[in-house]
């Protein structure tokens, strides 16, 4: 597909990639920090990603290759129409393989299949500071972050412990950034958190509507808050993959009929479409 | 299932298909040019482009009729077009002295200097639904070619003392822009009337009511209101002087209020400021009342009421993301519901279990 030539190559013009660039740059420099910028309007609502867009209309080059998901599923309508938006300004190649991508914008997920050094994560955040729904003065935050202050983060999961017997963290889990910045990982569920650590990948952090770049730096130490007496523990839903036998994935349920009847299958698509295949090739 | 369909491809194509027929309506209809919305829907188009942040009523338009009349969905089609646009220069500031007002009304005075223009509006009109076709009722606009009004209500209120003086400083610095740098609080005044011009009209006009009542109380009076055309300058580098580079309409509103409630000296009223835009009064006026309300802090006013309160007003008022954040409900959210419904079963379970702990601490 041939990129529309009305536009710049994806889409923003080159003073703004060079603005997102050296955010990215700031970024990568200052683990878990989160680096203000312009955001622009974007073609597609905010709230839909458009903080992950415009880190990968930053990135992308003529030899990369894109993969998009959400919720795990390269098919879902968000996924297609962000593909389709840098197919059509970037004349991008794209693919649903996360081996084969060396660029993967996500929504809500980390892909299972482990990535490499040789590839960029890119996260799609609605709400970059874990300490927004502690603190309501923005300039009382940065502060906060400033002095490594997360006293009242960890007072939040320790009331969660003493009312509930458990953190009831379910996504969104915060983790702190090579001992440094507290983070949010996005809404990822906590089972996707031990990713994030030590991976070979670079991962950047795109919040459009609030106007923030973080990134964690390839191998460095993500930990997701915890303490010594309840460590961090995410649990998955029990049970395999109807469709390809997994026992450590993510699963979604799916309705298989009027009667209320549920099959759970991987949320990673690309992850159970392999394993289909292989299992098909033992059999045979 | 609209995540798992794996034919999503196709349907999205189909459901934007059907979308592009939907807004014709009837097929045998014809379709509205631009000049119309422009000029038969001019109040829309004046807001598309106030909160759109970018002056073409052609354009405006355009994204009016793309938006089937939706007008947070067109402010959105206008902001993307003008982040793709280069920014070459930075204007003059409009001077609205120079100013020749379409309407000039004060409602501190009986008979300001350089007098009351009523100009068009319906403030007096009764609210009759009117049934005639317009087409019978069109007329000529009435004659009359407007000239400048020298005096401002301001200057006559600050010269008798009563009012504070404005602030100053402001344009001589490098003017801020919202399209260029993050909104980061607190911010200047001049940032902060940039992001209540192009805020949603709707959610100013809630935060001003609620300065006319209640603790945010800040008494206002409409000192001055003008609508009219102002020359936009600007100066090339490779000239030197100022050139005219064309005219905007601009609605203007100073208003003036309570005294602060610590003042140095005697006290004065205070001041507040507006400017949208187009023929828009009512979004000029609910600027100038945000305005005021958001001084409480550097007037050592109370700020608890949310009118008064700098981050919620500006970080809440573009109707951009706004209408983006609560839309994006619509995307899939199954993977962080499904484990927020596994952790609440998990809730469940240990509650079913230890009733009676429960019960004992209560």
């Amino acid at each position: 597909m041939s990129a529309t030539p009305t536009y710049n190559h994806a889409y923003l013009d080159e003073t703004t990639k060079r603005m997102l660039r050296r955010t990215i740059l700031k970024a990568v420099a200052i683990p878990g920090f989160q680096v203000p910028f312009a955001a622009r309007e974007m073609p597609l609502p905010y709230g839909w990603g458009t903080g992950g867009i415009q880190l990968t209309a930053a990135l992308i080059g003529p030899t990369d290759v894109l993969k998009v998901i959400d919720q795990g599923d390269d098919h879902s309508t968000n996924a297609v129409s962000i593909r389709r938006f840098f197919e059509r300004t970037a004349a991008a190649t794209t693919t649903a393989s996360t081996t084969k991508a060396t660029l993967i914008q996500t929504r809500h997920r980390i892909p299972e299949t482990p990535l490499t050094e040789s590839q960029i994560l890119v996260y799609q955040v609605p709400r970059p500071d874990p300490l927004r729904s502690l603190e309501d003065d923005a300039e009382q935050r940065s502060r906060m972050h400033a002095y490594g202050d997360y006293g009242r983060m960890r007072l939040l999961l320790y009331e969660q412990i003493t009312r509930s017997g458990c953190i009831t963290q379910p996504y969104n889990y915060p983790a702190m950034v090579e001992g440094g910045y507290l983070m949010s990982p996005s809404p990822i569920p906590a089972f996707d958190n031990p990713r994030l650590d030590n991976s070979p990948a670079l991962q950047v952090f795109g919040a459009g509507r609030e106007q923030r770049i973080y990134a964690i730096p390839p191998y460095t130490h993500v930990a997701s808050l915890d303490f010594i007496d309840y460590p961090f523990a995410p649990e998955r839903p029990p049970g395999k993959c109807a469709l390809c036998g997994s026992g450590s994935s993510w699963l979604d349920a799916l309705a298989i009929d009027d009667a209320g009847n549920r099959q759970y299958v991987c949320s990673d698509t690309d992850y159970c479409q392999r394993r289909q295949t292989a299992r098909a090739e033992e059999v045979r | 299932m609209y995540t798992t369909l794996k034919a999503s491809r196709e349907a999205i194509d189909n459901a934007h298909r059907w979308q592009a027929e939907a807004p014709r309506g009837d097929a045998g209809s014809p379709s509205m040019a631009p000049a119309q919305i422009s000029g038969q829907l001019h109040h829309a188009t004046e807001r598309v482009m106030a909160e759109g942040a970018l002056y073409d009523p052609e354009l405006a338009a355009m994204a009016l009729r793309q938006a089937s009349g939706d007008v947070p969905e067109a402010v959105h089609l206008l902001r993307a077009f003008r982040a793709t646009l280069p920014r070459f220069a930075t204007s003059l500031p409009i001077d609205t002295d120079r100013m020749c007002p379409h309407r000039r009304i004060s409602a501190v005075q009986k008979e300001p200097a350089g007098g009351q223009l009523l100009g068009p509006t319906t403030d007096y009109g009764h609210r009759l639904l009117d049934m005639a076709t317009q087409d019978a009722q069109a007329t000529a606009p009435a004659e009359g070619e407007p000239a400048s009004v020298d005096s401002r209500v301001s200057d006559e209120l600050l010269a008798d003392g009563l009012l504070e003086a404005a602030e100053t400083g402001i344009e001589d610095a490098d003017p801020p822009d919202l399209g260029q740098q993050a909104l980061q609080l607190p911010v200047d005044r001049a940032l902060r009337l940039q992001a209540l011009a192009r805020g949603d009209e709707g959610f100013l006009l809630g935060l001003a009511y609620s300065s006319q009542r209640g603790s945010a109380n800040t008494r206002p009076h409409l000192a001055e209101l003008r609508v009219g055309d102002v020359a936009v300058e600007l100066i090339p580098p490779e000239l030197g002087f100022a050139i005219d580079i064309g005219e905007i309409t601009v609605s203007e509103c100073e208003t003036v209020h309570r005294p602060a409630a610590e003042t140095e000296g005697s006290p004065r009223f205070t001041r507040g400021y507006g400017l949208a835009f187009g023929h828009c009064e009512r979004k000029a006026l609910v600027v100038a009342l945000v305005d005021r309300a958001l001084r409480a802090e550097s007037l050592g006013e109370d700020t608890s009421a949310p009118a008064c309160r700098q981050d919620f007003v500006l970080e809440n008022c573009d109707s951009v993301p706004a209408s983006g954040f609560l839309e994006h409900l619509k995307l899939p959210h199954y993977v962080d519901f499904h484990s927020a419904a596994f952790t609440l079963r998990d809730l469940q379970r240990r509650a079913s279990t230890a009733p009676a702990a429960e019960g004992e601490s209560a």
